[in-house]
């Protein structure tokens, strides 16, 4: 897995990159996350991109043009409740992940698809700043990976 | 203790879309007050969904999620009258679970 990071890093040439891979780690079956279905702390507390690629491992994302976001404004007015949704038309999608860049913790949400439910999520979440805001989809035990840019107004974070 | 949730259950098709408003601080420990001391982090960190007993949906919040957290989703094979159960725990420990019909 260490190596798995590694080349990953490389390829990915930039910190931005390689947090998305490292992100991904955590969405395959058998990381922390699947762990007795309790909270993965250390994925939530990562405050840094180095801090984010420890916590969450490994892996190898590939971007998509499977996921979309819906009802995701380009510009938020307001930081503090900006609606996020994210649709996967990637089959057997397992959880979707959402995830914003310059947050203190990059991990803003996760959500486990059981069959049955449709890999169509929204909610709306806190961001400080306009910042790139990314979609983990885990599908077979594959991670994909789609990214929006949401411009931030007034932040929601501290004040 | 919390408020109710609202929670709305509809039959599109042959999918119940599903449509939460929690009420619930979710504060993110990283703002002062007025004393200048940190607010401690207060916010939903597990949501749990079941239909007929059958887990549709779980999820695992960060504090990042909005006050008051919305979420919507919809899963495949409720029918007219059945219930939706929505379960929340917080970083406390606090619960609550709430119902609504499908209409």
């Amino acid at each position: 897995m260490d190596a798995g990071r590694r080349k990953a890093l490389k390829t990915g040439g930039g910190v931005t990159l390689a947090t998305l891979l490292a992100a991904a780690g955590w969405l395959e079956p058998g990381s922390a996350h699947a762990q007795a279905g309790g909270w993965n702390k250390a994925a939530f507390d990562a405050k840094t991109l180095d801090e984010a690629v420890k916590a969450m491992g490994g892996g190898a994302a590939t971007p998509s043009n499977a996921i979309t976001f819906v009802s995701t404004p380009d510009i938020a007015e307001n930081g503090a409740v900006v609606p996020i949704g994210v649709l996967s038309s990637i089959p057997n999608t397992r959880s979707i992940a959402i995830l914003i860049e310059k947050n203190p913790s990059l991990l803003a949400a996760s959500f486990d698809i059981p069959p049955g439910t449709e890999a169509v999520v929204s909610t709306r979440v806190k961001m400080g700043q306009s910042s790139m805001v990314y979609a983990l989809v885990n599908a077979d035990g594959k991670v994909h990976v789609a990214s929006k840019e949401v411009k931030v107004t007034l932040g929601g974070c501290g004040g | 203790m919390a408020d109710p949730m609202k929670i709305r259950a509809t039959l599109v098709g042959d999918s119940t879309e599903v449509r939460v408003l929690m009420s619930h601080e979710m504060e993110t420990g990283q703002r002062k007050d007025a004393a200048g001391k940190t607010v401690p982090a207060w916010f939903i960190q597990s949501v749990t969904a079941t239909h007929n007993g059958k887990t549709v949906l779980s999820a695992q919040w960060g504090p990042a999620v909005a006050k008051n957290p919305f979420l919507s989703f919809k899963f495949k094979g409720g029918a007219k009258g059945d219930k939706v159960q929505i379960t929340w725990t917080d970083n406390r420990g606090e619960k609550r679970t709430d119902e609504a019909t499908i209409g």
